[in-house]
């Protein structure tokens, strides 16, 4: 059996804040991961992506990460999305400022 | 201190100007990202995981206090008020926004200052002892060298797109504070039947394949340094491996090739470069060297210091940990640690960076320097002014006496801002100072110098660390290698591992037993913790970590 396919999200930075966004539902780019859109079909996020990266003058380094959906919206799998979905853990700076 | 010329003016005002259009052309899409990151990286500006970093340029890590006070005013203006001084004398914003970087970098120009060729594969920010033109015992001042070097290497034509980045240090003393030996060149300034001339070593480095540098020359004269280096530089730029970004540094070219081969390759090259460069080189030095004089240096009775030391043990300690000998009578050489117990080393906000330029210009000749330990140095102070420094340092949570010891950790940024790390390093610098701090044994244990990386790259330093840690990420859990033994000084040394790994969790409670053995081991206090490591090798500690069957596993082997 093919292994089973782990939701995503689109994530990138920001061109002018240089700070991470998800790509929403509706296209737009959004700050915070809860408003991601999660992709659980492998051919739709790949085509999600491709769109994305034709997007060069709002966002910078757009990729799939995993995520595991909860009922608070979707949450990382790794530490590295973790710390990009909060900031860093040394001061109170980033995303945590806002949250 | 060297003042820019007219030419260095109008060089980094016109690349400001470059930039700033580029940056306009990127916002407005005229450039794509692949096109701008290139010119971006020319100019210090980095996409981190958070945000933009602008890397700054501290040649030879020596400031003035305008210098400062204007990296507090970017560090309040156009980030969140503070900023990270790095083990490479620079310092780093890590919260500017795009279109913000050409304002700084205008900022910057005003006092003399610049972000170029702080990244990319180019020629970096020249390094130097932080002590120099203060140490005791040093030949001569290598910041002059450095400063040729720095305007050599500065859009030099044929090093702009160099196999991989390349970094040069610049000692005077045969006691080594800038790590002379894990850096692509370093150069030692030597006196040989009463010349002044550079020893140069070649192919040091860390990162993923650490090496000691290898001595490429004893003895080269001044007129000789530049073509020389050129020639080093130019062989490795033909011959280092392109094909391979992990191959590529100078380090595994020699490896690959001998130092002999190398050798008589630069020697080859150096016939060359020397017929081309002519003497202009010289003329500038001197000019150069001029304006790195020593201060006038007063005299005057220092009952003051020697009053507080005996009425004020905080002061006493401070002094004990902080200070070093100065070649001037009567004077010292100040370490302000910024590695407060439970804070980030190496950052300091905008107050603390001003209170420190109030002190350069009110009792230091208006000089700062920043260590590649991520500290801050007053190089001259008489010792009657010290009471009154370290009350001013003191409250400004700048008075810690831990320079040597056990909280005073080099470490990288780690995950908490860098792209490519693997694991972070900033908490876990933050738990061994509290941890040990509490333990109220620092000044127990004597001299230990912690280092640690949060990814292979080796920022922090770790394999040099007579502890060191780094950072790893094992099946998506952080996870903390440590290495025992090794040296960043004269006498270089490479740590050996430990063994497996630890979780973040059990990183201090290692370290705890690591210091536990060696207080119990060695011969007394005057026994430093490295004299010891080399004195029992690895078993003791092995044990200690793993239990007693590893410990003679190692001795079986």
């Amino acid at each position: 059996m093919p292994k089973a396919f782990t939701p995503k999200v689109i994530t990138a930075n920001a061109l002018v804040e240089g700070d991470v966004v998800y790509l929403a539902a509706d296209d737009s780019w959004v700050r915070a991961l809860r408003d991601a859109e999660v992709f659980t079909d492998e051919a739709v996020a790949q085509v999600r992506l491709l769109d994305a990266q034709s997007r060069p003058a709002e966002v910078v380094g757009v990729y799939l990460a995993d995520v595991a959906p909860s009922p608070d919206g979707p949450q990382p799998v790794h530490f590295r999305e973790a710390f990009r979905a909060r900031g860093p853990s040394n001061h109170a700076h980033g995303k945590q400022e806002t949250a | 201190m060297y003042s820019y010329t007219d030419f260095d003016a109008a060089f980094v005002a016109t690349r400001n100007r470059q930039f700033r259009h580029q940056v306009e052309r990127r916002i407005s899409g005229a450039l794509t990202e692949d096109e701008f990151k290139p010119l971006r990286l020319m100019n210090g500006l980095y996409l981190q995981l958070h945000a933009y970093m602008l890397r700054v340029a501290i040649p030879y890590g020596t400031l003035r206090s305008a210098q400062m006070d204007q990296l507090a005013l970017l560090a309040e203006k156009w980030d969140k008020g503070y900023g990270h001084f790095t083990t490479r004398q620079n310092i780093q914003y890590n919260w500017p926004e795009l279109r913000d970087v050409p304002d700084m970098l205008d900022a910057l120009a005003e006092v003399g200052m610049h972000a170029i060729q702080t990244s990319g594969n180019t020629i970096r920010n020249v390094t130097a002892d932080h002590f120099a033109g203060a140490a005791e015992g040093e030949v001569a001042d290598p910041r002059p060298v450095a400063e040729l070097l720095r305007q050599w290497s500065t859009d030099h034509p044929e090093f702009q797109f160099l196999p991989r980045k390349f970094k040069i240090a610049v000692t005077g003393c045969d006691a080594d504070r800038a790590v002379i030996k894990a850096h692509d060149i370093g150069i030692q300034v030597v006196r040989q039947d009463g010349r002044i001339g550079y020893r140069v070593l070649v192919g040091g480095g860390l990162g993923r394949t650490p090496m000691i540098g290898k001595e490429i020359a004893p003895f080269v004269a001044l007129p000789n340094l530049l073509p020389y280096v050129e020639a080093v530089v130019s062989v490795w730029n033909l011959l280092g491996r392109r094909d391979n970004k992990y191959k590529a540094r100078i380090k595994i070219t020699v490896h690959e090739h001998g130092i002999d081969e190398i050798r008589a390759l630069v020697d080859r090259r150096f016939q060359e470069t020397r017929a081309a460069f002519g003497g202009d080189a010289l003329d500038i030095f001197d000019d150069i060297a001029a304006q790195f004089l020593p201060p006038a240096f007063r005299n005057a009775p220092t009952d003051a210091f020697d009053a507080a030391c005996d009425a004020d043990p905080t002061f006493r300690a401070w002094a004990d940990t902080n200070l070093s000998a100065h070649r001037a009578p009567g004077y010292a050489i100040a370490q302000i640690s910024l590695k407060a117990h439970g804070e980030t080393p190496g950052d300091a906000s905008a107050e603390q960076m001003r209170v420190m330029a109030d002190l350069a210009r009110t009792y230091g000749h208006d000089e700062l320097r920043i260590t590649h330990e991520q500290n801050v140095v007053l190089p001259h102070v008489h010792k009657s002014d010290l009471p009154a420094i370290h009350k001013i340092l003191k409250a400004h949570g700048l008075a810690t006496a831990n320079i040597g010891r056990i909280s005073d950790i080099i470490a990288c940024p780690g995950m908490d801002y860098c792209a490519l790390a693997t694991a972070r390093s900033i908490p876990i610098a933050q738990e061994i100072a509290t941890r040990f701090d509490e333990l109220k044994i620092e000044n127990d244990i004597g001299e230990l110098k912690i280092k640690i990386s949060g990814c292979i790259n080796a920022c922090g330093h770790h394999h040099v660390g007579h502890i060191g840690i780094l950072g790893l990420d094992r099946a998506g859990v952080e996870n903390y290698q440590i290495t025992l033994g090794g040296d960043a000084t004269e006498t270089a040394a490479l740590g050996e591992r430990t063994g497996p790994g630890f979780p973040a969790e059990g990183v201090v409670p290692a370290i705890e037993r690591i210091v536990e053995t060696y207080m119990a081991e060695r011969t007394g206090p005057e026994e430093s913790f490295l004299q010891a490591y080399r004195r029992l090798g690895m078993d003791p500690f092995k044990t200690a970590l793993y239990g007693e069957d590893a410990g003679k596993k190692t001795r079986a082997a």
